[in-house]
């Protein structure tokens, strides 16, 4: 069943790609969506079958991203047939600039989604660091062409520093794995890298191997995951991507980073090398936030802001893990918590884009009058993002911040504490701004995009008021399961 | 010894890179260096080499040494650029910092533990050296093909570790990884593509439309 | 029996002889007969005969550069075996003193340049200067490459533990400083590709210019300076690419004779066949001359 959930979007994509029509090409995107998202709902009842010799498998912390990327990816199918049902065909003006442009071919967007998702899932399904390895430099492969879908000069630069910065660290990451091949090598006389295998006899690594292994690995997926000070692809790539591919990346793509930076992790746990891993994690962590704090504060520009805010979350996650304890179930749920809130304010934010015609905050006044729906979810997704109760994000954070404070690091809890209250402080200012107010008067009519441009976003936040008000024992069990993994707790 | 040799020729084939502002003659020696490392499987394990390294080795050789050049070549081609006009950092002052890199790329190796597979400890030294000069070539250029460059050079020094100091691993992967770096590339080279019709140049200090 | 006194006296002697036979090679490549193989001992021989004549502006250390600058060579003569022989003056850490007196012989020629107050022998005096600063880091590299390759910081016992082993299986440090040295044996000498003898064009000149005021034995005194500086880089590199083979100490010193005549001829073919670099391609000479003897000793570190 593994292999079919990689397969059934690969093969989906190929058709895509081949067949013409444009319906069938959003039949099979919708198609693939709801089947892989059936598939993976099936697996929390039947653990699937080990694939290819052990190779692929899910575990606790794979089946949970699994789940958390493919309810994404519903979503943003599902917001992706009511958006391009509206993107013009030919020649597109350039919603801030002016200029005319085109987009990139239909077939080439949607195929390359499904092949997102099916290396995303290779991903998570992946427990072979090789495999791993070849599961995120496929999605950075496949991400590329989506932000490069409105084909201007902007989306083009955020291309280029995507493609590249992401590739340098992704060869990084590839060191990484050959020296944790070295660290295996002397003593068994083929390295190999499944998790299991090394798992099994974690003493033997050799640690000064392990190390720089895990630190080339941090640098590389951490690269990917946007903790800063290798975050700068990330707001450029984010805001210039359409929005629904802005919610794929920082909503999935992110945590598929985490996931990579997660298996190294607990194989250095394993080994009994955690204190290096977790300070150097705690150290990046607190960077990110500090880094989000400071660009919050100040954006200009609505998608970038939420850019930074992801930023920010993947610092808390990266803190969540460094101090380990609870504070790792802290980190996972929150990586959900992130997921279903960001990906949803990024669709949102399309919707915001295409009414006021700019990414600047200042312009944009009244959300509440002008799109009831998208601004109600708005204010909503602002509550859920900075923690406010009832939403789920709160007990993450506050799981997080509790673990700070159990294991003795007071410093690191206190500064959260305070970055945290000036990210609320930057947020409310930007979005209390932008859906209050009285709207300007605009000669141009609304586009009117419809149902599926709502009903996705409301959904992400009815699942994030769900799993504030009351975590469901399922859940909490896969979480349990999946921080006793990595050996947060014991 | 002869892998002795061709690690050698890697490091100077590296100088020569940090040194040279032709596109052209970079292009080529980044093919002469995919060559040179194409063999490294072939002289890394004891013995004959089996199918499993020979059908690396010919990968690795069709791809880095005959693919990618053509692949750049054709992008300078098209772009009419043939050479780096003003680096942010000399050719002069890259050699030296390009020395003081090898140094130090000595110095590190020292200091981690021997691999037992690896025939020489020159190998972890040269592939960090690449490393070095690739980052140093893609942060020190503008030209947008020079990143790719440094990109293919960095990669190199990682396929070189993996070659010479991990043996073997399982085949699947390390085609997998070819294949993901080959498609990088092509990505890369349809961006480049893009840029130079685009902006009509393909110098990155003018991407800088994006900042905060 | 001891041949220790044989390499210095055959380059007393012959050390002219080299430029004849450069003169030569290149008069052959360009279909000439060329001047006389001898040419260079009649120019000596001609100019002692002569008196020297000296500018009023000049003082005391014009007149003491050609002398300064001949004692250096002579001296540095002594520290550099052949064939496999002990040189006459061998003890540990003789190559510093070695790099220090060419380097004082440069200095030497390029005061007594200032001395003359002539803006022309200044501008020689500053590229002389200059491309010595750049080829000094290549010399020094490549013989700390060398000491720490043999373990020996005494140019004789250096030399001699190579073997002709160094050669069978190509040790790649050995080849680099090799190379090296060959840049800067062609620098030091002022040859092509680096610098023309032959020209007297100011764009170009480097070591020329610097001597144009001397006459009579005191140019003839620096002509043979220049020649011996020659002799000695290149029996130093002769004595890396060419180890002491057989058991006769005579024979050694033959083969060594030969090769510094071979590596003679070499200039010529290079001098024949390339052109002279612009001067601002130069320093990149160097630089690449250093990196690789940078890269030879890192090699040895190791």
């Amino acid at each position: 069943m593994i292999l079919a959930l990689i397969l059934l979007p690969t093969i989906c994509a190929a058709a895509v790609f081949v067949l013409g029509g444009t319906r069938l090409r959003r039949v099979l995107l919708v198609g693939a969506a709801i089947g892989h998202a059936g598939m993976t709902a099936l697996a929390w009842w039947r653990v699937p079958q080990p694939a290819l010799a052990g190779w692929l498998s899910l575990d606790a912390p794979g089946l949970l991203f699994l789940t958390v990327t493919s309810a994404l990816f519903l979503a943003a199918a599902l917001y992706a047939l009511g958006y391009l049902a509206f993107e013009p065909l030919g020649n597109v003006t350039d919603l801030e600039e002016g200029f005319l442009f085109k987009n990139a071919p239909e077939a080439v967007f949607i195929s390359c989604m499904l092949i997102f998702l099916a290396s995303m899932t290779l991903v998570t399904a992946s427990r072979h660091f090789g495999l791993l390895w070849i599961g995120i430099e496929a999605t950075t492969l496949a991400s590329a062409p989506l932000i490069y879908f409105h084909r201007h000069h902007r989306s083009l630069e955020a291309t280029w520093k995507y493609l590249l910065i992401c590739s340098v660290g992704i060869a990084l990451a590839l060191l990484g794995n050959f020296f944790l091949g070295a660290a295996v090598a002397p003593s068994s006389g083929r390295a190999s890298l499944l998790l299991d295998d090394l798992l099994k006899n974690p003493g033997a690594l050799n640690p000064a191997w392990l190390k720089a292994a895990f630190v080339l690995m941090l640098i590389g997926y951490g690269t990917k995951m946007g903790l800063a000070p290798l975050h700068t692809w990330l707001p450029d790539a984010h805001s210039e991507a359409p929005s629904v591919v802005s919610a794929l990346l920082s909503g999935a793509l992110l945590n598929c980073a985490f996931l990579g930076i997660l298996r190294i992790y607990q194989l250095c746990g394993a080994a009994g090398q955690g204190a290096m891993c977790q300070k150097a994690l705690l150290t990046l962590g607190v960077v990110s936030v500090a880094v989000g704090a400071v660009f919050i504060l100040g954006q200009s520009d609505f998608k970038r802001l939420l850019a930074y805010s992801s930023v920010e979350n993947m610092g808390l996650l990266a803190i969540g893990l460094g101090v380990g304890g609870v504070g790792t179930i802290g980190a996972l749920f929150h990586a959900v918590n992130h997921s279903l809130v960001k990906g949803m304010l990024f669709l949102l934010a399309g919707n915001i884009l295409v009414v006021y015609r700019t990414k600047a905050i200042a312009p944009v006044r009244g959300l509440l009058r002008r799109l009831p729906w998208t601004g109600a979810l708005w204010l909503a997704g602002f509550l859920a993002i900075t923690g406010t109760p009832p939403f789920s994000p709160f007990f993450s954070k506050f799981l997080i911040l509790k673990a700070c404070f159990d294991s003795g690091h007071w410093l690191v809890g206190v500064l959260l504490l305070f970055l945290l209250a000036v990210i609320f402080i930057g947020m409310a200012k930007a979005c209390l701004s932008m859906s209050q107010g009285i709207p300007e008067p605009d000669n141009v009519p609304a586009p009117v995009r419809g149902w599926l441009t709502v009903l996705p976003p409301a959904a992400l936040a009815g699942i994030a008021l769900w799993l504030g008000l009351g975590i469901p024992v399922q859940l909490v069990g896969l979480l349990d399961a999946a921080a006793r993994a990595l050996g947060g707790l014991r | 010894m002869k892998l002795e040799w061709l690690l050698v020729l890697l490091v100077l084939s590296n100088l020569r890179l940090l040194a040279s502002g032709r596109l052209g003659a970079k292009i080529r020696t980044v093919a002469a260096q995919g060559i040179l490392l194409g063999l490294v499987p072939l002289l890394g394990s004891s013995g004959h080499p089996g199918v499993h390294a020979i059908a690396i080795a010919t990968a690795g050789i069709v791809i880095k040494g005959f693919f990618f050049p053509w692949l750049l070549l054709r992008a300078v081609r098209e772009t009419r650029i043939n050479r780096e006009v003003q680096p942010y950092v000399g050719y002069l002052a890259s050699v030296m910092i390009g020395l003081a890199g090898l140094a130090g790329a000595f110095l590190l190796s020292r200091q981690l533990t021997p691999l037992p597979g690896a025939a020489t400890s020159l190998l972890v030294t040269a592939a960090l050296f690449s490393l070095f000069t690739g980052l140093f070539l893609i942060v020190s250029r503008k030209r947008a093909i020079n990143q790719v460059l440094g990109f293919l050079v960095l990669e190199n020094g990682v396929f070189l570790f993996g070659a010479g100091a991990m043996g073997e691993m399982s085949l699947l992967v390390e085609l997998g990884i070819l294949l993901d770096i080959l498609v990088a590339v092509f990505v890369m080279g349809i961006t480049l593509f893009h840029i130079n019709r685009e902006f009509d140049h393909i110098e990155t200090n003018r991407l800088a439309d994006l900042k905060d | 029996m001891n041949f220790n006194w044989l390499p210095p006296l055959l380059g007393l002697v012959l050390a002219p002889l080299l430029l004849g036979v450069i003169n030569r090679t290149k008069a052959f490549f360009a279909g000439r007969k060329g001047q006389p193989l001898l040419q260079s001992y009649f120019d000596l021989a001609r100019l002692l005969r002569k008196g020297a004549v000296y500018s009023s502006t000049t003082s005391w250390v014009f007149r003491l550069g050609p002398l300064i600058g001949l004692a250096a060579m002579f001296t540095a003569l002594q520290l550099v075996p052949m064939g496999g022989q002990k040189s006459l003056l061998h003890f540990t850490g003789d190559v510093v003193l070695f790099c220090g007196l060419l380097a004082l012989g440069r200095f030497a020629t390029i005061i007594a340049a200032l001395d003359t107050g002539s803006s022309f022998e200044g501008m020689g005096a500053s590229r002389e200067a200059f491309f010595g600063a750049l080829a000094e880091p290549a010399l020094y590299l490549s013989l700390a490459a060398l000491v720490r390759h043999t373990g020996w910081s005494e140019l004789s016992a250096s030399l001699g533990v190579l073997s002709e082993r160094n050669w069978v299986d190509v040790d790649p440090s050995l080849v680099l400083v090799t190379v090296a040295l060959l840049a800067v044996f062609l620098v030091e000498n002022c040859r092509i590709p680096v610098d023309d003898p032959n020209t007297h064009l100011e764009l170009t000149m480097i070591h020329e210019v610097m001597v144009l005021d001397y006459s009579g034995p005191d140019f003839a005194f620096i002509l043979y300076g220049a020649a011996l500086k020659m002799w000695i880089l290149g029996s130093l590199l002769i004595g890396i690419v060419l180890p002491a083979l057989s058991s006769s100490a005579a024979l050694n010193v033959g083969f060594s004779l030969l090769g510094v005549l071979g590596l003679a001829v070499l200039v010529g073919i290079i001098e024949s066949v390339m052109a002279r670099l612009r001067m601002i391609v130069v320093p990149q000479l160097l630089v690449v001359a250093s990196a690789l003897a940078a890269t030879a000793l890192l090699l040895g570190v190791r």
